[in-house]
């Protein structure tokens, strides 16, 4: 009898709000909530908007040790996987520690901490040979990512499989289906999963204002990200985490449980074709989508909604609609597409996780959140991209996909379980 | 079930480049360990590391990826094209889509991103590379190899310290398991530039001993910390039915058994360095009785290097096996380091010998340890253990044997 991957419980850290529930308000209303950027002077960058999170660690619980000693992108972990252990309503405590695996996605680690400590330690970029005297204890802890799946395993008390998953923007879907394929091979029976990232500081900035990918419609930052929309140009920053439980489902089963929906196929594939760049062709996007969809007993036509990239770049916009034709033919121009980053941002290793998450809240409240900002379609995008509004329909089976620099192409086939409870 | 075995090696070791050379250095016991020379460590209290030397990326790599790459990405590319020689992989003798890349990052490229921090910060965000984007995160590697080489196959990255350089290879078995028939794999780490070291310096683990010969001793009583260092290897892993499609193929050892597991914060727990080795075992199905020698993670920090012996002890009983540690010759090289050891764990197989353990002088007695010291130990060598542990609770378990 093979073994099935379940989500049982979500935790969230979004811009617009802290936890699921501010999260769907956000997604299902089709609001935005890109802005001007805050946490820093961002008056000298090219790009200077970004999904903020209005994240206060002292209401979210974290103690005055844990606020000095983690980067940002561990607070969320810690404060999303709270919420999605409480979500699950698996009594952590009760189950054998050694069956509990993390597999947690970030793309740049604690970049915003290395970078504040460099700041210090060379006295801005004056000295090479930076300062030992001024470095923070655990300044290690920033240095290797590995720390914040350290951080998540203590949280929920795992002993199991713990790793980080690191492929740059596909992380949160790269690190949620190596959890998957954790629990069918038998390692584990649950895994806490998905991604962190809080990258808003000026380095990363400076990263997509070189290569030119960031918006700058900074007059108008809540409308700046604009997919699949021929005013569009370019990406806007953001910062979030998506916490999942995901369980064996027998084991889900034998409890219970509320059950969002199985992780019922997943895949990757390097493009072999550029760091930065996409082919328009999108063929190993197209690749992984039919793998996924395979390896979830799924036909190109039970898809009933896409969840997309939708970054806001144009050679994005095109590669992806590429992908979603070639792999559901006909198919694609029927079903529902709408990207989530138009609303939050781009969270990089996080977003992946952010985007599972939303997408299994449209399966519960039969709604597909929209693509905001979408007002005038590209005619060279020709699919049904949901513009602006929201739309009632019920959905078994979806399908979630990512993009990222390193070539990583993924995409997650996402169904319904029958016999779901709750 | 799948298997998978070892056909390339490729090796970018503190004392040797490629895997003849590393061999041929490491059974001798040459240690690499020295004064730090790519910065200047005066400024440091550490000052001694194992760099990987004689490395000139121009000789090996294009000059146009100079200029977007860190050492630790050229390192790992150079080691990429030695391994898929040394498996007399040829372009296109595989389906790009049938080969996955699945690589281990501790630290991404530092080297690189501080020389970007400091022209951001130093002169103006237009002087910052425009490969900043890619050349310092943890993904690279694998995006890089994927590119150089045209595999168009799974890709993955997985950081969990030290103990990731084994993950990666576990993962790129699991790839094997689900259809891929090769997988480039393992870790090459490089962070010797002053913002890094400061850092490491941080991690509390370090040895503030400076003499090469005294200041790594895992086990022994003087033990007082590790040493930094670079490199790492990259292998090919693939299905036997894969390595038979190139007759002549060279097979160094199978890969048969994987497990990772995670220390509790609550010290009631007792670590999971003992369980993950079970768990390998069972994996491959094999009882300890039939492991020859124990590649140990050896941490060089005393109460770190007893959970390590206990473990060892719980399984092994007494003076029950072999153990070595060639990383005393190297300094720990993180998720570089876990990948070397199953090279080295291989190559044990390969040429049935045991690579000593160097400049432990007194070993615990307490630990009740059957280390190699000094001077190789030859003799067959069927099957092997890897031990890795990575900071923050982890720990990964491989087993290695004689490809039958």
């Amino acid at each position: 009898m093979s073994r099935r991957a379940v989500i049982t419980g979500v935790g969230v850290v979004a811009p617009g709000g802290i936890g699921t529930k501010a999260y769907w308000k956000l997604l299902s209303e089709g609001r935005t909530a890109t802005r001007n950027i805050t946490h820093f002077d961002a008056s000298p960058y090219r790009s200077r908007m970004a999904g903020e999170a209005d994240f206060d660690p002292v209401r979210e619980g974290l103690t005055p040790q844990e606020i000095r000693r983690l980067d940002r992108a561990a607070q969320f972990a810690v404060v999303a996987g709270r919420e999605a252990m409480s979500d699950s309503g698996i009594e952590f405590d009760q189950l054998d520690p050694g069956r509990i695996g993390v597999s947690l996605g970030t793309a740049v680690g604690c970049t915003t901490s290395l970078e504040r400590e460099f700041i210090v330690g060379s006295d801005r970029g004056k000295y090479w040979e930076v300062d030992q005297s001024y470095a923070v204890p655990h300044l290690y802890d920033y240095f290797t990512p590995s720390s914040m799946a350290t951080e998540l395993a203590w949280t929920v008390g795992a002993e199991g499989p713990v790793s980080v998953v690191s492929t740059g923007c596909t992380s949160g879907l790269d690190s949620v289906g190596y959890a998957a394929e954790l629990i069918m091979e038998g390692s584990a029976d649950v895994v806490v999963t998905g991604g962190t990232e809080a990258p808003l500081s000026p380095i990363t900035v400076v990263c997509f204002d070189v290569i030119r990918a960031s918006s700058t419609r900074n007059d108008d930052p809540t409308t700046a990200c604009r997919p699949f929309d021929k005013t569009r140009d370019g990406l806007v920053l953001g910062e979030g985490c998506a916490i999942i439980v995901l369980e064996e489902l027998e084991h889900a089963r034998a409890r219970g449980a509320h059950i969002y929906g199985e992780v019922a196929g997943f895949a990757s594939r390097c493009n072999a074709y550029h760091m930065t760049g996409l082919h328009p062709e999108g063929i190993e996007m197209s690749d992984a989508i039919n793998i996924a969809l395979k390896q979830a007993r799924a036909d190109a036509t039970d898809v009933g909604y896409i969840n997309a990239h939708g970054s806001g770049t144009k050679q994005n916009d095109l590669h992806e609609t590429a992908a979603f034709k070639r792999s559901l033919g006909a198919h694609a121009y029927k079903t529902p597409v709408s990207g989530f980053k138009s609303m939050i941002g781009h969270s990089l290793g996080a977003i992946g996780s952010l985007e599972i998450v939303g997408s299994l809240l449209a399966f519960e409240q039969d709604l597909i959140p929209p693509t905001a900002n979408l007002h005038e379609q590209d005619p060279e995008c020709d699919l049904d991209y949901t513009p602006l509004v929201a739309r009632e329909k019920k959905v078994d089976t979806l399908l979630t996909v990512g993009s990222g620099f390193g070539g990583f192409q993924s995409a997650m086939v996402l169904k319904k379980v029958e016999g779901a409870g709750r | 079930m799948t298997r998978a075995v070892v056909t390339g090696i490729g090796i970018a070791s503190p004392n040797g480049l490629g895997p003849t050379a590393y061999w041929r250095a490491t059974l001798h016991g040459e240690a690499a360990i020295k004064p730090i020379t790519r910065f200047d460590s005066a400024n440091y209290w550490a000052k001694i590391a194992g760099e990987v030397p004689g490395f000139e990326a121009g000789r090996h790599l294009q000059g146009r990826l100079l200029p977007q790459t860190d050492h630790m990405t050229r390192l790992t590319l150079v080691g990429t094209d030695w391994a898929l020689r040394g498996a007399g992989v040829q372009p296109n003798d595989i389906p790009d889509t049938d080969i996955a890349v699945i690589t281990a990052a501790t630290a991404g490229g530092y080297e690189f991103g501080q020389r970007e921090l400091q022209k951001l910060w130093h002169q103006g965000p237009e002087y910052v590379s425009a490969y900043q984007s890619f050349a310092w995160f943890y993904a690279v590697n694998t995006g890089q190899i994927s590119i150089r080489h045209g595999t168009r196959g799974p890709g993955a990255v997985v950081v969990s310290e030290q103990a990731g350089g084994i993950d990666s290879i576990g993962h790129a078995r699991r790839q094997l398991r689900k259809g891929v028939q090769l997988a480039l794999t393992g870790g090459m780490d490089s962070s010797l530039c002053p913002w890094a070291w400061v850092a490491h310096q941080a991690s509390g683990c370090l040895s503030r001993n400076n003499n090469p010969k005294r200041a790594y001793l895992p086990f022994d009583r003087d033990a007082s910390g590790y040493v930094a260092g670079e490199g790492g290897a990259i292998m090919v892993v693939e299905t036997p039915e894969s390595a038979a499609g190139r007759p002549g193929t060279r097979i160094y050892g199978e890969i048969v058994g994987y497990a990772a597991t995670f220390d509790s914060k609550m010290p009631s727990r007792e670590p999971g360095l003992k369980r993950a080795a079970e768990l390998a075992l069972r994996d491959a199905g094999m009882d300890a009785s039939e492991i020859d020698v124990v590649f140990a993670d050896a941490a060089g920090i005393p109460e770190l290097d007893k959970a390590e012996a206990e473990a060892i002890k719980g399984i092994f009983g007494p003076y029950g096996v072999p153990v070595t540690a060639p990383k005393t010759m190297t300094g720990r090289l993180f998720a570089g380091g876990g990948s070397l050891d199953v090279a080295s764990a291989i190559l044990s197989i390969y040429w049935s010998a045991i690579p000593p353990t160097v400049n432990v002088e007194n070993v615990v007695p307490e630990y009740e340890l059957d280390l190699v010291l000094n001077e190789a130990r030859h003799g067959k060598i069927k099957a092997a253990l890897v031990l890795g542990r990575g900071k923050g609770g982890y720990n990964s378990a491989m087993v290695v044997r004689e490809y039958r």
